[in-house]
């Protein structure tokens, strides 16, 4: 499903440049559920912002569903994000004057679907993570658990081929986590391929891949025993 | 443009930031309401300015005389005028090439009439035929004075519309005989007058006549001129103020008053004057006009600061928009129309507003000087689209601003 061969990336600020991504190689299959581990300013976001058309590459290529990803102008990226890719970040991004419903729908605006088609898509996504009671409710009325659940919905509204998740747990307690975490799972036993970056091991083992970053490399791409979400919810 | 769901999302957001809109719509429809306003006014001045001349011919130099203030040549201050038909005949003659219409007057100021057992008090007045036209007098029934009137000192009398209603209370007047101390005139005409009641409460017969019944001689107490005018405005001022000059220092001369003396005799030339409001109203329009444009362009300059801090305060929401799939351009339309569509919605509304309240207000304004404050709907209508126009220029640079955002950049965590 996706292919990186050679990655590099620099930051330029005035004179210094940063090299972030020193020369990164792996490929995850469909049907994987990777997590992306590593210290603080290891690069974890920047390669995540790669693989999501976010921002490009200095140096190596990317292959993504067979679709080589390069020569992007912000057109392209934008068509590509919105058939192949579903985001859910750390702060939920959600639009704050939409209701639930309409956050979840606003992908498949953006991909011409009709008004009516997109509300029963959107809410079917939202029954999926449990939160059809709540679709006419502001982002504002609701918690940090459910917000990250409505994320989620709006991430899966386009059946995008990859989840790219970037810390989806980092403003969640504990046991809100494992709820997400058991969201996340329950998705992934369907078929889609989901990358998550965490700094939580415990987060890290609910996964099935672990791939650990330092210094813009990978030090270790280890698959583990995947620890069931569900056990602590 | 069209797009329907492109107008929902937008009604959506609108409908869902109501305060936003509304204060981006207030600076708008205000700037247009005050526009409007202004517009009405300076048209208001222009009618009221308008309808005041048209009490009489704008072109007219009146000659009349007083008492002298200066000894000259031996005689006295305190000597009284006396303008005699001699001194109307002179000018007649002497600038016959520049002028159009003239009239002597022989006036009695308060006089007497009957007719039946009905009387009233008016102004008599001997004139020429062509005073018809100097007075702007309009012949509603019969006849005006003529030439064989005053050839034969004829007895009849063109009355103003106020004494037909006041005097014959609907019976038909011409034909009827009115007296004056005594003596019977036949009505032979009834006018109205633009100058109102006040020009319409006055008797009319001719010159001659007037002089012979009132003990008159070869006197008249004033006479009245209107200079032929041509095309150019600036040129016919000059001809009527050279003219008023000569006339002044003619009857100077031929009566021996100072050259300084300006209460023997006094020429005045409406010309002048005309051109001195016209061009005083002038002023007030490019005033209005100026005022008017200075607040579209505050209007639109505030649309595009507003639409400028919407961008900025909705960074996080067009970030997220691109990294679900919107593409550059439907973040352009999407604040490009939001803003054309706030302003001409707002625009339109300051436009009802302001012709509104010149409809109910206009009419209820009384002085001279303003009537009929309106605007002509095309010239407000076509205001609105340059406000539109205005309004997608003032969104572009937002718009602009909004298309080069990076996702990235706007969903960094803080
Ligand atoms: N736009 C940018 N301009 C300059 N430097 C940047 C930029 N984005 C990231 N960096 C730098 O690149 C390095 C890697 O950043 P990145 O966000 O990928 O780290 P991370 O692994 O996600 O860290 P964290 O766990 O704290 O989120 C950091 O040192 C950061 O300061
Ligand atoms: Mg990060």
């Amino acid at each position: 499903m996706i292919q990186i061969k050679d990655l590099h990336k620099s930051y330029h600020m005035g004179n210094n440049s940063l090299h972030v991504l020193k020369g990164i190689n792996f490929d995850v299959k469909e049907g994987e559920l990777v997590s992306i581990m590593g210290s603080s300013g290891s690069g974890k976001s920047t390669l995540l912002n790669i693989l999501g058309m976010l921002d490009e590459a200095d140096e190596g290529s990317y292959t993504l569903d067979t679709v080589p990803i390069k020569n992007l102008n912000e057109k392209i990226a934008a068509n590509y994000r919105n058939k192949f890719l579903g985001f859910i970040f750390q702060s939920f991004n959600l639009i704050n004057y939409k209701s639930a419903l309409d956050n979840v729908a606003l992908p498949l605006y953006y991909q011409g679907v009709a008004r009516k088609e997109r509300v029963e898509r959107a809410m079917h996504y939202l029954d999926k993570v449990g939160l059809a009671p709540w679709s006419h409710h502001l982002p504002s009325e609701l918690s940090g658990g459910q917000k990250q659940r409505v994320a989620i919905a709006r991430a899966l509204a386009s059946d995008p081929k990859v989840l790219l998740a970037d810390e989806p747990t980092g403003a969640l307690d504990t046991k809100t986590s494992y709820e997400v975490m058991d969201l996340i799972q329950g998705i992934n036993d369907e078929g889609k391929t989901i990358l998550v970056v965490t700094h939580e091991h415990d987060i890290a083992q609910m996964t099935k891949r672990i791939v650990n970053l330092k210094d813009g490399v990978i030090i270790d791409d280890s698959f583990v025993e995947q620890v069931r979400a569900s056990q602590y919810v | 443009m069209f797009d329907i769901e492109r107008w929902q999302e937008i009604f959506e957001t609108l409908s869902k930031n109501k305060l936003r809109t509304f204060l981006t719509g207030l600076s708008v429809a205000s700037g247009i309401f005050i526009l409007v306003i202004l517009l009405g006014f300076s048209s208001g001045i222009q009618n009221g300015v308008t309808s005041q001349f048209e009490k009489d011919a704008t072109n007219s130099i009146s000659v009349w005389t007083g008492v002298t203030t200066k000894e000259y040549k031996g005689l006295n201050p305190g000597r009284r005028i006396q303008l005699k038909n001699q001194d109307f005949n002179d000018i007649v003659t002497k600038y016959d090439d520049n002028l159009e219409y003239k009239s002597a007057f022989y006036t009695i100021w308060g006089g007497l009439v009957n007719y039946k057992n009905e009387s009233g008090n008016y102004r008599i007045q001997g004139v020429m035929p062509d005073n018809q036209f100097i007075e702007n007098a309009d012949i509603h029934q019969g006849r005006f004075i003529n030439h064989s009137d005053v050839v034969g000192n004829k007895k009849v009398a063109v009355i103003g519309n106020k004494l037909s209603v006041d005097l014959f209370k609907g019976d038909n007047p011409i034909g009827k005989d009115i007296s004056l101390y005594g003596i019977n005139f036949k009505v032979v005409g009834v006018f109205f007058d633009p100058g109102g009641e006040r020009d319409e409460s006055k008797v009319m017969m001719p010159i001659t006549t007037a002089q012979k019944a009132f003990n008159g001689g070869n006197d008249i107490r004033s006479m009245m001129y209107t200079v032929k005018m041509s095309d150019n405005f600036d040129e016919a001022v000059k001809l009527s103020e050279q003219v008023s000059l000569g006339i002044e220092n003619d009857i100077k001369t031929t009566h021996i008053i100072a050259p300084d003396d300006i209460s023997a005799i006094r020429v005045n030339n409406t010309l002048e004057e005309a051109r001195k409001i016209y061009s005083l109203v002038d002023t007030i329009k490019a005033v209005f006009w100026f005022v008017g444009i200075g607040t579209i362009i505050a209007g639109v300059v505030g649309v595009g600061n507003i639409m400028l801090i919407i961008v900025k305060e909705r960074t996080k929401e067009i970030g997220i928009r691109k990294a679900l799939g919107a593409e550059p351009m439907s973040i352009v339309g999407m604040i490009l129309q939001e803003s054309v569509f706030v302003t001409m919605f707002s625009g339109l509304f300051g436009l009802v507003a302001g012709l509104a309240l010149l409809e109910f207000v206009g009419p209820l304004i009384e002085s001279d000087f303003i009537k009929y404050p309106q605007v002509d709907f095309n010239t407000a209508l076509s205001t609105v689209f340059v406000l539109v126009f205005a309004g997608a220029i003032a969104g572009f640079i937002p718009a602009y601003r909004a298309a080069r955002i990076k996702p990235i950049d706007a969903l960094r965590d803080e």
